[in-house]
């Protein structure tokens, strides 16, 4: 339980004397406080160094080495105090843990020396502060990238599948995960292949080769080869059609799949051969159909589903969209502006290549990112002045974005590479907090389990958890609710196994009867194995005056995931009451 | 078009300074209560002088700002009743101990509430329970708020209870009991019939069990 919360208990126990007139049942029996109740101050010596607290401060944390019993390993009689052989500086932070309830990771410390000193104290690193966690995280990364041999992270979506998925998923992972199967590996490579085919293959057939016999001119290699290229062109539009309609098939959303840019490079890639295909041989649409073939040209694109980096560079572009513009909008007011003065300038000039401001851009533009080809250059003063400015701004205002997209693609980059980690840390955070959360609401049912109910003599002790102080008041003040509202707590397997076989529900019975049954456990020590629920029956107490005997007999619980647990000792025989009228429970006076 | 809209994105971006999140935070942190002397809360209440100090401890240590709202009650209850929903009932239960209805607990509320609850006479204890179910704090208890409270108290069992909630339990909870207080039978109950009803049926006798550790 969390820091103070052990602190609120004794208020929170004060507080239930609210439920007592609503009460259906007699509230249990308090758990009797064996240890002595004054607050002592403890002497704890750290290698030479030491340290003060009170009891109470160290009983916070009651799972820890300095919170439980386990302490007591270290006392040494002679000097009334607990000596740890451990490091002093390291220890005043586990102190400051105790009394504040935050853990802080002291900057100065190597990593690994401190969580051995965590490992040691029994604390669980998961619980340092926010302030330090930051820190403390990147601190543990570093330390382990160091250690680690393969630096390489495993790929986090490497999950098995799970059972029962259909083929279509199958289809799916194969697709977005080739590592997973060979098949998908071996399909994954041959597209590959075929985009550098394809891709080669429109460079190679703009390249001039040799003449047909009795011709002078130099052909493309396009137009010699004609049908060869045609070939291996359809081959490879077969393989990409066959590659986009197997995707489109096994797409958990159709319709997000469409809309991905991914699938538009795809069909961009594909169609202009099937329009080629279509279309007639007319010497109007050819120089349409020329120009679609530009679009072929997209297929390299298809090169990023197998590159991580090219995906990030677009990732990139994308994300650094207002730097981007920002750098577009500033070029184009400077261009504008540059070439309205340079075309005034050099207006006066005979026979000039300046002849609009239009034209002027291209010198604007050429200049600036200090291309310089010549074609344009001014030939008045005014005008050289003038470019001369233009061509040193240029020069700043194309500088100074870039940085800001060169550190995007740099964080981008690590990010991608940490999002991964950071997702399956974030998984085990959660499932501890709920494992945290159940494992209180575990250890009442077990409690109960257990008997702790009943009166125990010394040997069913020495099987019950060791308990601290804290959870006997918990479990008296749960089981105080339990009183007051006549129901019990019962965990969600038992009570769906119950919705589902509507097993013996409860006797209310007003009349006050006894009934004594015997709880069913034939072995003696039940192994794992799935032992369902016994149900005995719930006799409620009348609450009418003259409340006499009352027994009440509580189920033996055994839940199919429980632990191994020591029940031998138990016996057979479950026959537990707790009896004694109303009267009698005033006895029991603090 | 494209550029436009980048630069416009640009030039709208902007930069806030978290100043008031972290001026509130300063603050809460400035607003420090401190209780009465240790002379005083020992005169009011029954406790005594070593019993406040052992209470005053813990109680800085959780709020070291000197005074409890509402939301950290919750959470402790929270802590307390995993299973359930322990909200309802610890708003009811933060309006009994806050005694002046200012919306926060301070540390002499929060004592003289347990004083009455430890060290009280059964009477003291009876009518600080009627007040907890008062609702309105209008003097009498009528069934829906007796309805709310223990609503509020079956909440805190939650959902995977033996025998099941079914049908509407509270309901059928409040109507057994609020029978046997109403003695006039007029629709509400009194502190008087409160306090007959509960003496009658000696349930009271395990309130000496809660004590301070």
């Amino acid at each position: 339980m969390a820091a103070g919360v052990a602190t609120w208990l004794p208020f929170a126990r004060a507080a239930a004397v609210g439920w007592l007139p609503l009460a259906k049942k007699i509230m249990p029996k308090p758990p009797v406080d064996k240890k002595s109740r004054n607050d002592e101050i403890l002497f704890v010596n750290v290698s030479g160094i030491r340290f003060q607290t009170w009891k109470n401060t160290l009983d916070r944390y009651p799972d820890t080495l300095l919170g439980s019993s386990e302490k007591e390993f270290f006392y040494n009689e002679d000097t009334q105090e607990y000596f740890f052989d451990r490091d002093p500086e390291m220890f005043r932070h586990i102190l400051n843990f105790y009394r504040t309830g935050k853990l802080h990771y002291p900057r100065q410390e190597c990593i690994q020396a401190f969580d051995e000193e965590l490992a040691f104290y029994g604390i669980v690193p998961d619980i340092i502060g926010d302030c330090c966690m930051e820190e403390y995280r990147d601190r543990k990364k570093e330390n382990q990238e160091r250690l680690a041999e393969d630096t390489e992270a495993e790929n986090a979506t490497d999950t098995p599948l799970p059972p029962h998925s259909t083929s279509r998923e199958r289809l799916w992972r194969a697709f977005e995960n080739p590592h997973t199967s060979t098949m998908a590996l071996v399909f994954y490579y041959v597209t590959g292949f075929f985009i550098a085919v394809s891709v080669i293959a429109n460079v190679v057939e703009t390249v001039p080769c040799r003449p047909l016999k009795g011709s002078k001119k130099d052909l493309p290699c396009g137009e010699k080869y004609t049908l060869a290229f045609f070939c291996m062109d359809t081959a490879c539009v077969l393989i990409f059609t066959f590659e986009y309609l197997m995707r489109l098939f096994a797409a958990p959303s159709r319709c997000k799949f469409m809309r991905s840019v991914m699938s538009v490079i795809d069909v961009v890639a594909i169609m202009p051969y099937y329009i080629g295909l279509v279309m007639p041989e007319n010497e109007d649409v050819s120089g349409a159909f020329v120009t679609l073939r530009v679009f072929r040209v997209f297929r390299i694109f298809k090169f990023s589903r197998h590159s991580q980096g090219l995906r990030i560079l677009g990732y990139t572009l994308k994300s650094c969209a207002s730097e981007l513009g920002f750098l577009l909008f500033s070029l184009t007011m400077a261009i504008i502006i540059f070439a309205t003065v340079m075309f005034y300038a050099e207006k006066g000039t005979k026979g000039t290549n300046f002849t609009s401001i239009p034209a002027s851009f291209w010198y604007t533009i050429v200049t600036m990112t200090t291309l310089g080809y010549g074609d344009m250059v001014p030939n008045t003063i005014a005008g050289k002045i003038f470019g001369s400015i233009c061509s040193l701004s240029g020069v700043l205002v194309i500088a100074l974005p870039v940085p800001v997209i060169v550190s995007n693609f740099s964080r981008i980059y690590h990010q991608n590479q940490r999002a991964d980690k950071m997702r399956a840390q974030q998984k085990v955070r959660l499932a501890r907090i709920r494992l945290a959360k159940k494992g209180t609401t575990n250890a009442f049912l077990h409690y109960k389990e257990d008997g702790g109910f009943q009166d125990r003599d010394s040997d069913n002790a020495l099987c019950l958890k060791n308990r601290s102080a804290f959870e006997h008041q918990h479990h008296h003040l749960l089981h105080c609710l339990e009183k007051t509202t006549n129901h019990e707590f019962t965990d969600e397997l038992t009570f769906s196994e119950m919705c589902m076989t509507e097993s013996v529900g409860y006797r209310t019975s007003r009349s006050t009867s006894i009934s004594s049954q015997q709880g069913v456990s034939t072995s003696c020590c039940p192994r794992r194995g799935k032992r369902r629920a016994i149900r005995l029956a719930n006799s409620t107490v009348s609450v009418s005056r003259g409340s006499i005997q009352e027994l009440d007999t509580l189920q033996v619980h055994k839940t199919s995931a429980g632990p191994q647990r020591c029940l031998t000792l138990k016996g057979a025989t479950r026959l537990l009451t707790i009896g004694g009228p109303p009267l009698c429970l005033s006895q029991e006076h603090c | 078009m494209g550029v436009v809209f980048g630069t416009f994105s640009m030039h709208t971006k902007q930069v806030t300074f978290r100043t008031d999140k972290i001026d509130d935070e300063l603050e809460m942190t400035m607003v420090c209560h401190r209780p009465e002397g240790l002379e005083q809360l020992e005169a009011k209440t029954n406790f005594t002088k070593q019993e406040l100090q052992v209470l005053y401890r813990g109680f800085k240590n959780e709020c070291p700002s000197g005074v409890v709202n509402e939301e950290t009650f919750k959470h402790i209850y929270a802590q307390f009743f995993p299973h359930g929903d322990p909200s309802t009932y610890a708003h009811y239960l933060f309006n009994a101990f806050d005694t002046r209805n200012n919306g926060s607990i301070k540390f002499e509320d929060f004592v003289m509430g347990l004083s009455t609850l430890l060290r009280g006479t059964v009477r003291d204890k009876l009518e600080w329970t009627f007040h907890l179910y008062d609702i309105n704090k209008d003097g009498f208890i009528n069934k829906e708020e007796m309805t709310e409270i223990v609503r509020a108290i079956y909440d805190m069992m939650g959902k995977y209870t033996y025998p099941a909630l079914k049908g509407d339990v509270p309901k059928q909870h409040v109507d057994a009991f609020f029978e046997k207080m109403d003695k006039n039978k007029d629709g509400v109950v009194t502190l008087e019939e409160f306090v007959l009803a509960c003496q009658e049926v000696c349930l009271y006798c395990c309130i000496f069990y809660l004590h301070l550790p």
